[in-house]
């Protein structure tokens, strides 16, 4: 390998920057690489190009330049715009060199176009017929280089022109189109996978090539199906092992081979496949068993290259389901990569360790004093991936040193992205293993004064919201927000002019709230160190709203501070901050009013808040009638914005929290009670909102530690018992998913770690049998979160009801996930419960689909058929005769009641929930409404409606997720659902889950069809613009239709059957050709 | 995944750039000097990865040449780093005899071996053939 290197090190250099040589048509380059790297300075680089591209512009325009020519100059364009110099001009010549050049300006041309065009910029069309025409082409270089093209850069819709010649390529007898061919349908299968839907065949035939690099290409379309959806591919499993046996045994040929290592890219491609494969499923990973052996075995050259198969190889073991002696043997590879001299061997090592701890915490036991070694090490980048494995093996007794660690690092580091990443990390850590409140409030002190403004918004967010909401003691909480106090004022009395705004709106919320803890400080000491603040130049506008708000809670009889600075204030440039000072004056000298306003110490939630704002009504009705726009709700404009185009799918920066926003929905009408934050808190957020930013949203924030209560150490390693009734939290529905059983198992390893010397690694040994049960598994959160009162009572509820069979149903679930098995003693109803709701549903969807496919099939057989039968689409109200009372349709949210709608029709019901579905025909969309009705006498807890179609977009647009649906109440969620490639029959899935009974998560399956005619709009054109549209649309199919003979004119009553059926547009009749026009939404 | 490929040299001038996830033009010129920056900083024992941005840098220096290549977080760092040695080793069979700069057939050639971030062909005369096919039929 050396003397190699040393060619090419002394080659390389000259290939860019040689001055000699004998070349004709490069002459114009070299000189112009030549100039560029004399250069010494921006100034001169650019002027240097911009005469280069006006040489360029004259160049390309002149008739007498020759293809030649052009390729040369095309080669000096991509250099320009590879050093950030727009060369767009010459974009038009790159597709003119593709179309008209010989062979070698043909590349080029494709070259310069792969380079300067992304997917999607509309000079691409021009390429088409290129590629067309190349792709048919005799000579197999052109071929080639189409085929190329067409898998770098290709319009997406265009892709149906293309397809037939590409598949047709799959069976080229030579193996280079063969490979560029399936090269090809991979790029089509990751931007349009609809279209090689039908081809799944053919790649499995590429997969069985008897050239090796056809094989390997179509390897990368797998690793692709795998990753979505590996359990159909499973039978695939023996295919891969077998080549990996062949690769492993040296039976390709060996030019495949890189320094002796026989392919090894392919190898670790089949290996990531495999582990895969292998995940989670101890049959499938047997069969692959034997060739990790063989793999792990056969690498023991000395070379980086099989030191990178190693290390995929190892990551294959510990991912598929685990065997004790392959494990050890990766174990001993990981012990050689961490203990290499080679720095980059260890860098690798530290990354699988990263990777493996996760699985086997205990292993890092072994290489401890290596990675105490790294924590030290001068490379950033080692230092870096050591805090990450620190980061994984972080557990209640280690804590305060990792995070120490990682604070020290942060100090000196000064790359942003890696003090975001990594101070979420610390201020993680931070809250599930905090060992006091002095320790966690000075942590936090650090993660706010590090972090800065560069803070994730959640993190102060989780904070407040973890000081506020509090745990089950409050002698505890009350402990916990003393200190912070404390803590906030020494650092208010030092120099504060450096702190970041974040830091000082956490510090004034939390000495507006819990100040008055404090008796040993004077009130007033608080007010002049906040209004201190006030003073300062660097604090930003918004922190004064922070600042503010913090200083109308404090005062008790201060008024004559107060007073001064509303005086001071009023007079200030900023129309937010003169309000607040009004409103700080008011309230001050009424001390009744902001007894009302801000009522210290409330009860967090149970406030009653009157969400619909009915208060409001008489001033909305008297703005209407005085001209006023009426109000729109936020997803209604996000709506209207992106009307033209599909829906946007991205949520936009400022969300409605979710919970507010089904409740909306559902009491409109009357007030009710609704968890909102807290009446100061909420106070804070609307005060920030008004200074421009969405600060401080508590509601449907991300929690970082569970819903649970606060509980001390000794709580945590308890018996399960009353963690359902801390599971009944409403959590954000993705947590409640996410959320693994409480598990029996009492952490009985907890004397292991105290044989452990070392700080850092204490109690590895719990979290590794941990680790071993579950992968995924938090630790128990060091602060819980206290139930509700509200959710407490309606758990009470449940349980009082536990005779009804739904929640017995639910119970005898969650115990048998929970145990393995039914409990023996009642055999037969656990089972018939638990069989009952899917059974019944499943039953229904499927009838449903058959019913309608039948008559779809019927009805399209009656169209193409001989005798011409007038049929309306079938719809599914019509195989379903409406079930349900129509008045539900009553419940539709105003702003949608006016569109067209279907009748309203059942979905599915179990005996807690039923739900219904109606479809709205809006202009650019289907919109879908499901109404879930709760059948019975309780609240249902946690409602979420998830819904899959694989051929549609679709898109929750509000309601899919609810904290609670009282008794007997019906809630309307609805989604927009777009076709973006035509169907004709469309099946939906979806599932409800919910809980009746704390913890135990029902989920409700159901389904139904759409049909194409729900989503064709006529489009109303002109004779003029159907002209125009003509060309552009290029894909048509041709159908021959029987015309209708009975009529006078066939063709005018055919066209009238068609548009009563398909809702076609009949633009103009001329002669004996008539045009129509259909648009899909 | 592999994000993107540059080959720079010493004084930070780019000698080619393939971007295989859409970057702006304008964005172009700045994220290259930040990455060369952060090559360039280096020394010779320190591992040759580097973090940035949401990306790992794998990069190798060749004389006054850096190679550098943008990968994502679930890439093989090592086999990238083999990976440039391999397009190294290519470029030194096909460049041997005529050294000269041809901008346009080190991006074909490399074409052959990454296609849209993925690594699709290693095997060095499979990576030259159409070039040199090319080559053969300008002659005549």
């Amino acid at each position: 390998m050396s003397d190699v290197v040393e060619k090419t090190l002394t080659a390389l250099p000259g290939l860019f920057e040689s001055q000699t040589g004998a070349a004709k048509i490069t002459n114009r380059l070299r000189q112009l690489i030549k100039s560029i790297t004399e250069l010494t300075s921006k100034h001169e680089e650019e002027n240097l190009i911009k005469r280069e591209l006006s040489a360029i512009k004259e160049q390309v325009s002149s008739p007498n330049t020759t293809m030649k020519q052009m390729r040369e100059i095309m080669v000096r364009a991509m250099y320009c715009e590879m050093l950030g110099y727009d060369a767009s001009f010459t974009y038009i010549h790159a597709i003119k060199l593709a179309q008209q050049g010989g062979v070698l300006e043909k590349r080029v041309g494709y070259l310069a176009v792969s380079l300067f065009l992304n997917e999607g910029h509309e000079l691409l069309l021009l390429l088409v017929n290129t590629v067309l025409k190349d792709l048919q082409s005799t000579n197999l270089i052109e071929v080639c280089m189409a085929l190329t093209v067409v898998a770098q850069v290709f319009p997406k819709d265009m892709i149906p022109a293309v397809l037939p010649l590409v598949e047709d390529k799959l069976s080229h007898p030579k193996e280079i189109i063969r490979r560029k061919a399936v090269l090809a349908l991979y790029k089509f299968y990751l931007i349009a996978p609809n279209q090689v839907q039908h081809i799944h065949a053919k790649f499995c035939k590429a997969l069985s090539d008897k050239d090796p690099g056809v094989m390997a290409s179509s390897l990368h379309i797998y690793l692709q199906l795998i990753r979505e959806s590996p359990d159909s591919y499973k039978d695939l499993t023996g295919s891969f092992v077998t080549i990996l046996k062949q690769v492993l045994g040296g039976k390709l040929p060996v030019d495949f081979n890189y320094h002796s290592v026989p392919a090894p890219w392919l190898q670790i491609q089949l290996l990531r496949i495999l582990s895969l494969l292998g995940k989670e499923d101890q049959s499938t990973s047997e069969l692959m068993y034997e060739v990790l052996d063989e793999s792990l075995r056969r690498a023991e050259m000395n070379h980086n290259i099989t030191y990178a198969i190693l290390y995929e190889c190892v990551k294959a073991v510990y991912t598929i389901h685990p065997k004790a002696e392959l494990l050890e043997k990766a174990a001993r590879c990981i012990g050689n990569f961490v203990l290499s001299p080679k720095i980059n061997l260890k860098y690798l090592g530290l990354k699988a360790l990263t990777y493996v701890v996760q699985h086997d915490a205990k292993l890092a036991l072994q290489h401890q004093m290596t990675i105490i070694e790294c924590l030290d090490h001068s490379d950033f980048t080692i230092k870096r991936e050591t805090l990450e494995l620190l980061f994984r093996i972080t557990n209640a007794q280690n804590v305060t040193v990792i995070v120490e660690k990682m604070l020290d690092f942060l100090r000196s580091c000064n790359d942003e992205h890696t003090i975001i990443h990594l101070i979420g990390k610390v201020a993680e850590l931070a809250e599930k293993f905090a060992p006091d409140n002095s320790w966690f409030i000075q942590t936090m002190n650090d993660v706010f004064s590090i972090g800065g403004d560069l803070l994730q918004q959640d993190v102060p967010n989780n904070f407040l919201r973890l000081l506020a909401e509090g745990s089950e003691s409050k002698e505890e909480d009350d402990q916990l927000r003393l200190y912070a106090v404390e803590s906030y004022l020494t650092v208010l009395k030092g120099h504060t002019s450096h702190l970041p705004q974040c830091f000082l709106q956490v510090m004034s919320w939390v000495l507006g709230e819990y100040a008055h803890l404090q008796e040993s400080v004077d009130r007033r000491e608080v007010i002049r160190l906040l209004t201190q603040l006030l003073d300062q130049r660097s604090v930003s506008s918004e922190t004064r709203v922070w600042i503010l708000s913090a200083l109308t809670k404090i005062p008790e009889g201060q008024t004559d501070l107060i007073l001064d600075l509303a005086e001071s204030l009023s007079s200030s440039q900023d129309t937010v901050l003169r309000q607040q000072a009004q409103e700080l004056r008011h309230l001050s000298q009424d001390s009744q009013l902001r007894e009302w306003v801000l009522p210290r110490g409330a009860p967090w939630d149970g406030i009653e808040v009157d969400s619909s704002l009915s208060f409001l009504d008489g001033f909305v009705s008297e703005a209407l009638a005085a001209g006023a726009a009426p109000y729109k709700p936020p997803h209604q404009r996000q709506e209207e914005l992106c009307e033209d185009r599909a829906l946007n799918l991205e949520p936009y920066s400022f969300s409605l929290p979710v919970s507010l926003s089904s409740c909306s929905i559902t009491d409109r009408q009357s007030p009710t009670l609704l968890s909102v934050s807290s009446g100061l808190s909420g106070n804070s957020a609307e005060l920030s909102q008004k200074a421009g930013s969405s600060t401080l949203i508590l509601e449907g924030v991300k929690r970082v530690w569970g819903k649970d209560g606060y509980l001390p150490q000794k709580e945590a390693t308890a018996p399960p018992v009353d963690e359902p009734s801390a599971a009944v939290q409403p959590a954000s529905q993705q947590e409640a998913a996410e959320r693994i059983e409480p598990r029996p198992e009492p952490s009985t390893q907890n004397q292991d770690k105290q044989q452990l010397a070392s700080s850092l690694f204490v109690g590895l040994g719990v979290g590794s049998s941990v680790s071993l049960l579950g992968k995924s598994e938090a630790p128990p959160p060091r602060f819980r979160k206290k139930p509700r009162p509200h959710e407490s009572s309606s758990s009470s509820g449940t349980s009082k009801r536990s005779s009804d069979s739904s929640s017995h149903s639910s119970r005898n679930t969650t115990d048998s996930f929970l145990y393995g098995s039914f409990p023996e003693e009642e055999p037969a109803t656990s089972i018939s419960t638990f069989d009952h709701t899917p059974k019944s549903t499943t039953a229904n969807g499927l009838s449903q689909n058959k019913d309608t496919k039948e008559d779809r099939h019927a009805n399209t057989s009656q169209i193409l058929g001989g005798d011409m039968v007038i049929v309306r689409p079938s719809t599914i109200q019509d195989k379903h005769p409406p079930s349900v009372s129509s008045d539900l349709t009553a419940l539709l949210p105003a702003d949608l009641k006016d569109l067209p709608h279907s009748d309203v029709i059942s979905l599915t019901s179990d005996p807690s929930l039923s739900l219904s579905s109606c479809r709205l025909f809006r202009d650019e969309a289907l919109l879908l409404v499901i109404f879930i009705s709760n059948c019975t006498e309780t609240v249902i807890k946690d409602v979420a409606v998830q819904l899959t179609c694989e051929e549609l977009k679709t898109a929750s647009l509000r309601g899919n997720v609810m904290d609670c649906l009282e008794a007997r109440s019906t809630s309307v969620c609805h989604y927009a659902l777009l076709m973006d490639d035509p169907h004709t029959n469309v099946s939906l899935t979806g599932t409800v889950s919910y809980q009746t009974q704390p913890g135990h998560t029902n989920t409700l399956p159901f389904s139904g069809t759409l049909s194409t005619a729900d989503f064709i709009r006529p489009l109303v054109v002109t004779t003029e613009e159907y002209g125009k549209l003509w060309l552009s649309l290029s894909h048509d199919v041709k159908q021959n239709l029987k015309l209708l003979t009975d009529a006078g004119d066939p063709l005018r009553t055919t066209l009238n059957a068609l548009k009563d059926a398909l809702q076609l547009h009949v633009v103009d009749i001329i002669g004996k050709t008539s045009f129509s026009s259909l648009t899909f939404t | 995944m592999i994000k993107f490929l540059l080959m720079v040299n010493k004084q930070g001038q780019t000698r080619l750039s393939k971007y295989y996830e859409q970057v702006e033009l304008g964005k172009r010129a700045a994220l290259e000097a930040d990455v060369v920056r952060g090559c360039l900083a280096r020394r010779k024992e320190e591992c040759s990865f580097v973090e940035y941005k949401d990306y790992k840098l794998v990069y190798r220096q060749y004389a006054a040449l850096f190679i550098v290549v943008g990968i994502t977080e679930n890439e093989n760092e090592l086999s990238i780093y083999e990976l440039v040695h391999n397009f190294v080793e290519v470029l030194d069979k096909y460049f041997s005899r005529v050294i000269m700069f041809n901008l346009d057939k080190v991006h074909i050639i490399l074409d052959e071996m990454i296609l849209n971030g993925h690594i699709v062909e290693t095997n060095k005369n499979r990576i030259l053939a159409p070039l040199l096919a090319l080559d053969k039929m300008a002659e005549s």
